[in-house]
């Protein structure tokens, strides 16, 4: 059987994990056998249910009041102990850091093998190969994962989910919960509210330090409004405060792969490559055209981008 | 306090990076080696904590003896004395038994590295080593304080940070602002010669292998729009990418 650990935000299931329930149901086809998504923290069981429109033919919900909160080390020994109880022989999740700290300790409790950054089906020609980016997107491994258990992380728009309109049966499961896990105390969340998540969204507007200061992003705001975009940032700009340290992309923040990435006023350097080089189009607005970043694009103006900003808006809304 | 800061030597960030003898292996010719970028984010911070309240720190690398310069180069900014487990890091579960071996020798308080390697960037090696030690791990830290046997630490969630509390001993897996970069000064740089280096043999073997390597299709010519045309790009977006 193949388990997909399944992230729930805000009462329903995340898209990334849509992308992971779907791979696993292709894995488990290629394999003759059924995938199982494993949801932990609080979700209607309707809403749980969808997991079967991307090929999970069953859920299993572990709702403990306990596990309410994203809790890395409690939902690892929930994701362990469920694949011991189901004798899963791969796991697959959607790559984020959160589902990063948990596979890696159910890896540990487990001795299962895990490898990160997938970014196609496996192959079963020969044993079980899977095709992982490496070098933060600069090249490609294929490697031959072996163990009892996999665990593999996939990254975003590695699969394209065709939904099939069946409904997955949801089974609520109580598994032990030591106090150990329990020992940290988080005392302040501090979450930005009804921004779309940069790692999940399918648009991402950027900004440099070509955008001047921290008082003059609201026409880069207004792109990302108008196309319902996430706005991310580079390594300067958090550096200088002018954005929220979780909006920085690159070789040392975030790593989008997004359907497109509009960088503006961003010069390029390989860092920032490095954190965007998956993204499926690159659009970069500078008004230096020998910026490095252009090399990298699929389209390029060059331009000021307080003039040209306004005009893409326009043209947004103008479509609507 | 003891710490133990585990570090990976690692092509720098600005490197081109190909494959040689079929794909099979990197070519390692013409590339600079460094301490992992995260990884030296969580010696910066190891360094601190000591000037602050005393520590020892010792580094540990996984890995062949051309890290050794990387090793030095962290004794330099402050480190005491180093472990290199003989032996290429080729997976993430390999990499986290060799240091989960070292850490229940050495008895640490805290077990820093970085939030990921920056070659394989698994981001998991700190989460497997803190369930082989039966201890809790977290990351990725952003910033991290010391009291007695409490650590209080902010940690990086998606679209925002959580602030926690928990005693030692803990397992953290690190990443800016948690510290500045340190750069050895003269004095590092000549104590650290000196400074005592035990190399150990491997134990347990690798759960996968790399059999081929490649590198993306080149990129296409980059399409210009006149700026005075800026908004054709949007249609071209939509009818052309076909990604609006």
């Amino acid at each position: 059987m193949i388990l997909i650990f399944t992230e729930i935000a805000d009462g329903a299931i995340k898209k990334s994990s849509l992308e992971a329930i779907y791979y696993g149901s292709k894995v488990a086809e290629m394999m003759g056998t059924t995938a199982t998504a494993l949801a932990i923290g609080s979700a209607d069981a309707a809403e749980l249910a969808k997991a079967g429109n991307f090929g999970a033919t069953k859920v299993l919900h572990a709702n403990d009041a306990k596990l309410a909160n994203p809790n890395s080390m409690a939902y690892a020994s929930v994701l362990a102990e469920t694949v011991k109880s189901t004798g899963a022989k791969v796991v697959v999740a959607a790559k984020s850091s959160f589902a990063d700290a948990v596979t890696a300790r159910a890896a540990g409790a487990l001795k299962a093998a895990v490898v990160g950054n997938v970014t196609e089906l496996p192959n079963l020609s020969n044993g079980f190969q899977v095709k992982v980016s490496i070098f933060t997107g600069k090249a490609f491994a294929d490697v031959n994962v072996n163990g009892d258990v996999k665990i593999l992380a996939i990254k975003k728009n590695v699969v394209a989910p065709v939904e099939n309109g069946n409904s997955a049966a949801v089974e609520t499961i109580s598994p032990a919960l030591a106090d150990s896990l329990f020992a940290a105390k988080v005392t302040e969340t501090i979450k930005a509210t009804g921004m779309i998540s940069l790692p999940e969204a399918d648009l991402v507007v950027s900004g440099g330090r070509g955008m001047k200061g921290p008082d003059s992003w609201q026409p880069l705001l207004d792109l990302a409004d108008a196309l319902g975009a996430a706005t991310a940032c580079s390594k300067p700009v958090s550096d200088l405060d002018w954005r929220p340290h979780h909006e920085h992309v690159g070789q040392t923040g975030v790593k989008v792969s997004p359907n497109l990435y509009i960088a503006c006023g961003i010069s390029g350097a390989i860092q920032h490559l490095a954190g965007v080089n998956s993204s499926k189009v690159l659009v970069v607005i500078n008004k230096d055209p020998e910026a490095p970043f252009f090399k990298a694009a699929d389209y390029g103006i060059v331009g000021d981008v307080f003039e040209v900003l306004p005009k893409l808006t326009k043209a947004v809304l103008a479509g609507k | 306090m003891k710490i133990l800061v585990c570090i990976s030597s690692v092509p720098d960030t600005t490197s081109k990076i190909s494959f040689i003898d079929g794909d099979t292996k990197l070519n390692k010719a013409g590339v600079t080696y460094i301490i992992g970028p995260y990884d030296d984010y969580a010696l910066a911070r190891a360094v601190e904590l000591k000037e602050q309240s005393g520590a020892t720190i010792t580094v540990l690398n996984v890995g062949g003896a051309d890290a050794e310069p990387q090793i030095r180069k962290a004794l330099a900014i402050g480190a005491d004395d180093a472990i290199r487990v003989d032996v290429e890091p080729t997976d993430s579960f390999f990499v986290a038994e060799q240091i989960a071996a070292v850490a229940k020798e050495g008895n640490y308080d805290l077990i820093l590295m970085g939030r990921e390697t920056s070659d394989y960037n698994s981001g998991v090696v700190h989460g497997i080593v803190g369930e082989m030690l039966g201890i809790p791990s977290f990351s990725p830290v952003m910033q991290l304080d010391v009291n007695g046997n409490e650590a209080s630490m902010t940690r990086e969630i998606e679209g925002g940070k959580e602030k926690l509390t928990a005693s030692l001993p803990l397992v953290l897996g690190c990443q800016e602002p948690i510290a500045e970069w340190k750069i050895p000064n003269m004095r590092g740089i000549m104590t650290a010669r000196t400074k005592p280096l035990k190399v150990i043999p491997a134990a347990g073997s690798a759960l996968t292998t790399t059999e081929k390597y490649s590198l993306p299709a080149p990129k296409g010519a980059c399409k210009m729009i006149p700026v005075e045309e800026a908004e054709k790009l949007i249609e071209l977006l939509k009818t052309e990418a076909k990604v609006l």
